[in-house]
């Protein structure tokens, strides 16, 4: 196992001043820029019409097929609040899984100290990312929470009526936190494990052997990003829900 | 860096409750839509989440086994 190259953490590529930029970092920053500059070129050429054709039916069937998903668990009203988000979590994600897939990524870097440094890494393969956009939705929770409900939302953590609702208060307290972990360890998780898992199968059988992997990597890509923006989703719908309506 | 026995038993034994997770998931999923087939998109979506949240637990313990490992 001497020859295969596995770094779990991201490796700092150059120095911007007092920050460290990671290869992960620009790859993030490549797939930001890429989406935005694919929605300027893309909303400029958008127009009304009943039949679109090419680039913007293209974007109208994803946007779409979003919104649908949004407005099955949200509703029609909420759903308008929230879709953004959810849609650009779903968006960033899936880019950010694979791009990790293309060739060249990985294997294209320099030598520093005689030790390989390749110039990008999947994005979402960096546990720094991954916590990142853990911390946005969940902050992102309790913003729609105290929007849709007001102060009323803070209730479901501090109530103090009986000792029951109390502790159960703390619990939600903890769950909240555990969402981040688990959000940011979830994706990590798989797209750092695909990426070991082609890494060793390419260095056992170079040829052929790796394809059907490449697929099923595709696979949890999509499903990872999809997992991560259905959970904050349903996460947020269960936010806009007040305890008194709970029980009807 | 720890015996690679401790890291093979960490990913096996935390890898074990996530495969009769998923396994029940599957199975009561394909029971669901042997009974009603038109509802099989439905059940699939829901199917892939349950089984995503399964499979979470097993990345944990993976997760685990790739510190131990690489670091």
């Amino acid at each position: 196992m001497a020859n295969v190259h596995i770094s779990i953490s991201a490796e700092p590529i150059f120095n911007l001043g007092p920050v460290t930029i990671t290869n992960s970092m620009l790859v993030a920053w490549l797939v930001t820029g890429l989406l935005c500059a694919f929605a300027i070129s893309v909303s400029k050429k958008v127009k009304s019409t009943n039949k679109p054709t090419g680039l913007q039916n293209f974007i109208e069937a994803i946007i779409e097929a979003l919104y649908g998903m949004v407005a099955g668990v949200m509703g029609e009203r909420k759903s308008k609040q929230v879709f953004k988000y959810i849609a650009t979590f779903f968006i960033f994600i899936l880019l950010g899984n694979w791009i990790g897939l293309l060739p060249g990524v990985g294997s294209i870097g320099f030598i520093e100290h005689e030790e390989f440094v390749p110039l990008f890494r999947g994005a979402t393969a960096d546990i720094n990312i991954t916590l990142g956009l853990a911390l946005t939705s969940v902050f992102l929770i309790q913003y729609i929470g105290l929007k849709n409900l007001g102060l009323g939302y803070l209730g479901k953590f501090f109530n103090f009526k009986t000792p029951i609702t109390a502790f159960i208060g703390i619990l939600e307290l903890v769950a909240e936190f555990a969402k981040i972990l688990s959000f940011a360890f979830r994706l990590f998780g798989n797209i750092f494990a695909g990426e070991v898992l082609l890494t060793v199968i390419a260095f056992l059988v170079p040829i052929i052997a790796p394809l059907p992997f490449l697929g099923l990597e595709l696979f949890v890509g999509i499903v990872q990003a999809l997992v991560f923006s259905m959970l904050t989703l349903v996460f947020m719908q269960i936010a806009t829900i007040s305890h008194a309506e709970e029980h009807h | 860096m720890p015996d690679s026995f401790v890291v093979g038993l960490t990913i096996a034994i935390g890898g074990l409750g996530p495969a009769i997770a998923i396994g029940l998931i599957v199975g009561k999923a394909m029971e669901a839509i042997g009974r009603n087939p038109e509802a099989a998109s439905k059940i699939q979506t829901s199917m892939i989440l349950g089984v995503a949240f399964a499979e979470a637990i097993a990345i944990y313990s993976l997760v685990i086994a790739l510190v131990l490992r690489f670091t």
